[in-house]
């Protein structure tokens, strides 16, 4: 699904991201975990092709294909979506919108009409009651005055609607109470199948206990310096991350 | 990475030629250039008109004569020659076409992407129309409904003779001949324009657009406009087109008069979208508007107003608030791009105890205009409880334009409630990468975003003019990406 080989990247000439190599096939799930300011985020907006990032080494293939040249757009088109740390705010345009437009952008793109209404009213309404979500929710401005937990559930909510090959989830658990994780985490695993793969970046053990991972990752410095299986996030979280760093010197 | 940023739109707006305009050869029979009494005079006789009306003109001219034009707007342009400018033309002839093929085929993507159907496309690109349920028969019947309510709907030239008295005793009541320069010079030589007048207490049945005039010659550059609700009625008017529209006149003065009786209801909506000059910032339309409402007793004013074109824009809608619990508001969409510049705004004179006022702006400037909003709340000291709410959005693209606001409060009774909120933003980054990540482009995220930012004016206007305003707020921002 994807392979990223040896990659370097760097922003205002401070270097991020320093030999970067990782493999996820379709039907796994991966972990990645590591310190504040290890790459984490930069890592996830590169691959879904952000602009302010200075890429100068290094392979990102998807399905086979290069596309470390395509455009945002061209990348979610070919089925990579991002789960936002972050989500911005887009007044005056609700949920509902929002996510009509971005699914018949994605179909327009691969040569296909609009997505008949009915279908679409369908298709929300299933994915609406898979993440929990009110109906009233989806006819409010995306993001707007949004509680932390909404935002992430609208995220998956988005992700849910798209169903791409490649979901990044960018610290999805961050700003989340229990029940709200509990139902994201839900979500996730129903939406997961043999033909998508998932990566969690997450700073806690706490989601993996409810999207347990194939592999965990813990990226230091820019590259990726231990590699296991869902135990080593627990020893990370017994140990924390200075016993990684002592192990390497 | 094919890389699509800010900096690249800005690009392509700059080189955005105005590739919807068309034009068309003229016939017509104008009068020999500049103004004095006797061309005055001319025009009054060519229209056949009474002697109060020439009258009428005649004193407007005189009041002009001495005025200076203002020059207080924040908006920068060659003055016009007024000596250098026909005042009359006949209507004008455009060639008859055959079918839609003949047509430019830039103009029928334009009418498509804005969702106009076959038949009015052909009506506004001046196709015969040879089909059953063609225009002239809609607008009989629309002749016939209106007929049966006692609704007048007619050019003012017609009304000018046919209703002389209405006409006689309500022009010029709101925007007096002498109220501004450019109003004065309107009132002396104005070609011709609407007037609609609803009885007492009949509720306009269908929304009421100029469109739907038939044999409407073109109305020239000043266009004159008197609305009349009586006493308990309602009317919705609809003025202007989102089709795209050139003239050969620079200068466009209009007068707009709305008088709304105890208890009546006029809301009136305008899309403007005249040629507003190539990427340089030549030619195209300098628009200086006066339009003005009266509400009486309990009655309301609604301006909703979306403007996309013209070079210059000098454009305040405004209401009167005199009689008690009257309601004025002002919803308004500016877009400029390239040079263009608009200041416009609104005045709300509360006269009345308990009046209302509401106003919603959202201006959206790229390239290198210049975007200004200009409001006046004025409470009077016999206006009790007067309240007003304003509120004043700017939506900026790239770095090089321009969005002011100039909000004038002037109040003389302490019971007044007035509130204002201004807000201006960018079109972030972050915002434009959240949507291209979710696989819209960037052109799509602007329009989507745009959209956003101005849905509470969309929503005030009628539903079929609000999706082709719209889309013509799109087209207005894109970009020649294919």
């Amino acid at each position: 699904m994807l392979k990223i080989n040896n990659l370097h990247a760097s922003i205002d000439e401070k270097s991020i991201l320093k030999g970067l190599n990782l493999q996820v096939n379709a039907g796994e799930v991966h972990a990645i975990m590591g310190p504040n300011g290890a790459g984490k985020s930069t890592f996830a907006n590169i691959v879904a092709g952000k602009e302010d990032y200075e890429v100068s080494n290094g392979i990102i293939e998807l399905n086979g294909e290069d596309i470390s040249e395509l455009a945002p757009e061209e990348r979610a088109h070919n089925g990579v979506f991002l789960s936002f740390q972050y989500p911005v705010e887009i007044p005056g345009v609700s949920v509902t919108n929002f996510i009509k437009t971005a699914i018949n952008e994605t179909r327009k793109a691969k040569g296909l009409e609009d997505m008949p209404a009915k279908d679409m009213l369908k298709k929300i309404r299933e994915k609406s009651e898979l993440l929990e979500i009110d109906r009233k929710f989806l006819s409010r401005s995306l993001n707007e005055g949004f509680s932390g937990g909404e935002k992430k559930r609208n995220e998956i909510f988005q992700m849910a609607m798209l169903e791409p090959k490649l979901a990044i989830l960018d610290e999805t658990d961050s700003g989340l109470d229990i029940d709200a994780l509990r139902i994201v985490a839900n979500g996730v695993n129903k939406l997961k199948s043999k033909d998508n793969a998932v990566i969690v970046i997450t700073h806690y053990q706490r989601l993996l206990d409810y999207i347990v991972p194939d592999f965990v990752h813990v990226l230091h410095d820019g590259k990726i310096v231990k590699t296991g299986d869902a135990s080593l996030a627990l020893e990370l979280e017994a140990k924390g991350y200075d016993w990684i760093k002592k192990e390497l010197v | 990475m094919s890389k699509y940023t800010e900096e690249d739109l800005e690009q392509e707006l700059k080189t955005k030629e105005y590739e919807y305009g068309f034009y068309t050869d003229i016939e017509s029979e104008t009068f020999a250039k500049g103004l004095n009494e006797d061309v005055v005079r001319a025009i009054s006789k060519k229209k056949n008109e009474p002697e109060w009306m020439t009258e009428w003109r005649l004193e407007a001219y005189r009041v002009w004569e001495k005025m200076t034009e203002p020059d207080w707007a924040n908006v920068k342009y060659p003055k016009p020659d007024f000596q250098e400018i026909a005042y009359y033309s006949a209507p004008k002839k455009k060639p008859k076409l055959n079918s839609l093929d003949e047509v430019d085929p830039d103009l029928l993507e334009t009418f498509k992407k804005l969702g106009i159907s076959i038949d009015e496309q052909k009506k506004l690109a001046n196709v015969a129309v040879d089909i059953v349920m063609d225009s002239v028969s809609v607008a009989t019947t629309f002749k016939k409904t209106l007929g049966e309510k006692g609704i007048i709907f007619m050019p003012i030239s017609e009304a000018i003779q046919e209703y002389p008295e209405l006409v006689k005793k309500y022009l010029g009541t709101v925007v007096p001949t002498s109220d501004n320069f450019y109003a004065a010079l309107n009132s002396a030589v104005f070609s011709d324009g609407s007037f609609c007048y609803i009885p007492k207490g009949v509720k306009c049945p269908m929304e009421l657009s100029t469109y739907f005039r038939i044999n409407e010659g073109g109305t020239g550059q000043f266009e004159r406009t008197l609305v009349v609700a009586d006493k308990g009625s309602y009317v919705s008017y609809l003025e202007g087109c989102t089709a795209p529209q050139r003239d050969e006149n620079q200068l466009h003065a209009a007068v707009v008069e709305l008088i709304a009786m105890d208890d009546a209801e006029i809301k009136y909506s305008t899309v403007q979208n005249w040629f507003p000059g190539d990427e340089n910032g030549k030619g195209g339309v300098f628009n200086f508007v006066t339009k003005r409402g009266l509400c009486e007793t309990n009655a309301k004013i609604s301006w909703t107003q979306v403007e996309t074109g013209s070079a210059v824009t000098w454009k305040y809608p405004s209401c009167i608030l005199k009689g008690n619990n009257s309601v004025g508001e002002f919803y308004s969409i500016a877009v400029t791009n390239h040079f263009q510049q608009a200041d416009t705004g609104t005045k709300m004179i509360h006269l009345g105890k308990n009046t209302k006022s509401t106003i919603i702006s959202k201006g959206i400037s790229a390239g290198q205009s210049q975007n200004s909003y200009r409001g006046l709340v004025q409470i009077n000291s016999r206006a009790e409880n007067a309240r007003n709410f304003s509120q004043c959005d700017s939506l900026l693209m790239g770095n090089v334009c321009g969005a002011h606001t100039f909000p004038y409060i002037e109040t003389k009774n302490k019971s007044a409630q007035i509130e204002h909120e201004a807000t201006t933003s960018k079109i972030g980054e972050d915002q434009l990468f959240y949507c291209n990540q979710r696989g819209i482009d960037t052109e799509k995220a602007i329009a989507l975003i745009v959209n956003g930012f101005s849905k509470e004016v969309l929503n005030k206007l009628p539903m079929e003019f609000a999706v082709e305003a719209q889309k013509l707020l799109e087209i207005s921002l894109e970009g020649s990406v294919g």
